[in-house]
């Protein structure tokens, strides 16, 4: 039998669409422990991880440390979205939707426009990199990423003459994601570099680690990865991408200028005052070691900062 | 009554031992050395709170045999502070005494917790019947050190802080009340 219209359908028989959503999260979260039970609590977490990530080449970028377990990487997070813990993003990562998940592209750009995550990354051969991570809070972990350049995807919306900054924005969802209930920090999250530094062949867009897709915590579907600066600029879960003529804000910048510069280059000689920079503690050893100059990847991104005066600049 | 007495002595080892039994089992997360730091902060910071709460407690009917547990409470929370500070030294920054100078003088989260240490410090040495008798009537004065040490232990937990006020408005109302308590009974008192 054909479609047909049911005149005798009213406004309150439709299901509200948080209350569907509910619904679905539940019933996903049955089918999985469903699944649990039958093949062991290990297959539910590799239910949930082990999506598909299409073919990667890896070895792109290599590095010569011990990587990181993906346990830790997964489990030890800055996401306030999902909590402020360590802990809280992967306990509540499953408050993040990322499906359907679009990208609006906008500023000064010859083709603006809102893309399908898909259509986004489509035309981007998925490459392996194994990066530093230094957080400003002074620890450090290996991360191998999956990803692609933001340079190559900047170039295909063609960047406009006045075009000087790239300015990123997390998703906002206050109904979903528990941390933007709260004024913690002013949302959306948001970060932003100099075009200089965005088309740097270092900086990427990561949708995936250890081989996977993104968890949700480590800032799926979509996030930037700029292996030489303090984590928060490695802004998660992007929505927008908008090239500007001005700095944009940033979210922790205009929530302590004094604490988190723009740059947030990581820097051993620019001391911050709550953490002492010149050491940090790599996840999973015990002594601190030395932190290097932009976390050791000064020989390709110093040029970046020729005649500027870092410690001002911060 | 020494049974109760050692019963919270007890108690008050639980922690200890459930942060033993994690660091056994390796189950405190992807950072130990800060989680353990943390925890030994946060039991400190709850024991002195349950110290400063002793005295408004025993004043409620049938309440007054809580006096005994005072000092018990009380040692409790330089324990855990004890175990916090070790924790900085040794764990966090294993001796390097040129970069925990750096720390004291440029962080102020530092400063003003090391003074709040310092301060629980001498109280804890002269929690002894013998430096009770020897202090005479200036026991109870220096004892009275333990409410600056709060409000400085109330500081630390603040400056350290990045974005996330809540837990810090809950120890903090709870202690205002509870130094708030004193000085209206003083007043009341002398009024």
């Amino acid at each position: 039998m054909p479609f047909r219209w049911n005149p005798e359908l009213r406004p309150e028989d439709i299901t509200p669409e948080e209350l569907f959503r509910q619904r679905r999260r539940f019933m996903k979260s049955a089918a999985l422990v469903g699944v649990g039970a039958v093949l062991g609590m290990e297959s539910l977490e590799a239910a949930e991880t082990s999506a598909p990530l299409g073919e990667v080449r890896s070895g792109v970028v290599t590095l010569n440390e011990k990587q990181t377990p993906f346990a830790d990487a997964s489990g030890y997070c800055n996401f306030y979205e999902l909590g402020t813990g360590k802990e809280d993003p992967s306990r509540q990562a499953d408050r993040l939707v990322t499906k359907p998940w679009s990208v609006l592209i906008d500023g000064e750009v010859g083709r603006p426009g809102r893309i399908s995550l898909e259509e986004l990354i489509k035309p981007h051969p998925l490459e392996e990199r194994v990066y530093r991570m230094r957080c400003v809070e002074a620890w450090s972990m290996v991360i191998p990423w999956v990803g692609f350049s933001l340079g190559a995807l900047l170039q295909r919306f063609e960047p406009g003459p006045k075009a000087q900054y790239v300015s990123f924005e997390t998703i906002l969802d206050p109904e979903r994601l528990p941390g933007q209930k709260r004024d913690i920090l002013e949302w959306p999250y948001r970060e932003g570099l100099r075009l200089d530094e965005a088309m740097h062949p270092l900086t990427m867009l990561a949708v995936g680690m250890y081989g996977r897709v993104l968890p949700n915590q480590n800032g799926a579907p979509l996030r930037l990865v700029v292996p030489w600066k303090y984590g928060f600029k490695s802004i998660k879960s992007i929505v927008r991408i908008t090239l500007t003529e001005q700095q944009p804000v940033t979210s922790w910048n205009a929530h302590a200028p004094g604490e988190y510069g723009f740059y947030a280059n990581v820097n051993p000689a620019v001391s911050h005052p709550r953490w002492d920079q010149s050491r940090e503690r790599r996840i999973g050893e015990f002594l601190r070691r030395e932190t290097l100059p932009f976390n050791g990847y000064g020989e390709q991104v110093a040029g970046l900062y020729t005649g500027m005066d870092l410690t001002r600049f911060f | 009554m020494v049974g109760w007495r050692r019963l919270v002595w007890l108690i008050g080892l639980i922690p200890l031992g459930w942060l033993l039994l994690g660091l056994w089992q390796n189950t405190l997360g992807a950072n130990p050395v800060e989680r353990m730091i943390r925890f030994c902060g946060d039991w400190a910071l709850w024991w002195l709170l349950m110290t400063l709460a002793v005295s408004p407690l025993r004043r409620l009917p049938g309440w007054s045999g809580l006096i005994r547990f005072r000092r018990l409470l009380g040692l409790l929370s330089l324990f855990y502070a004890l175990l916090h500070v070790s924790g900085y030294v040794v764990l966090d920054h294993f001796f390097s005494w040129e970069t925990i100078w750096r720390d004291i003088l440029k962080r102020p989260y530092i400063t003003v917790g090391l003074m709040a240490f310092l301060l629980l410090v001498p109280l804890g040495v002269t929690s002894t019947r013998a430096w009770m008798q020897r202090l005479g009537r200036h026991w109870g004065a220096l004892h009275r050190l333990i409410y600056p040490a709060s409000v400085l232990v109330m500081g630390h937990y603040v400056l350290m802080i990045k974005a996330d006020y809540r837990a810090a408005f809950v120890y903090g109302v709870i202690l205002a009340g509870l130094l708030g308590w004193r000085v209206v009974s003083v007043v009341v008192r002398s009024g």
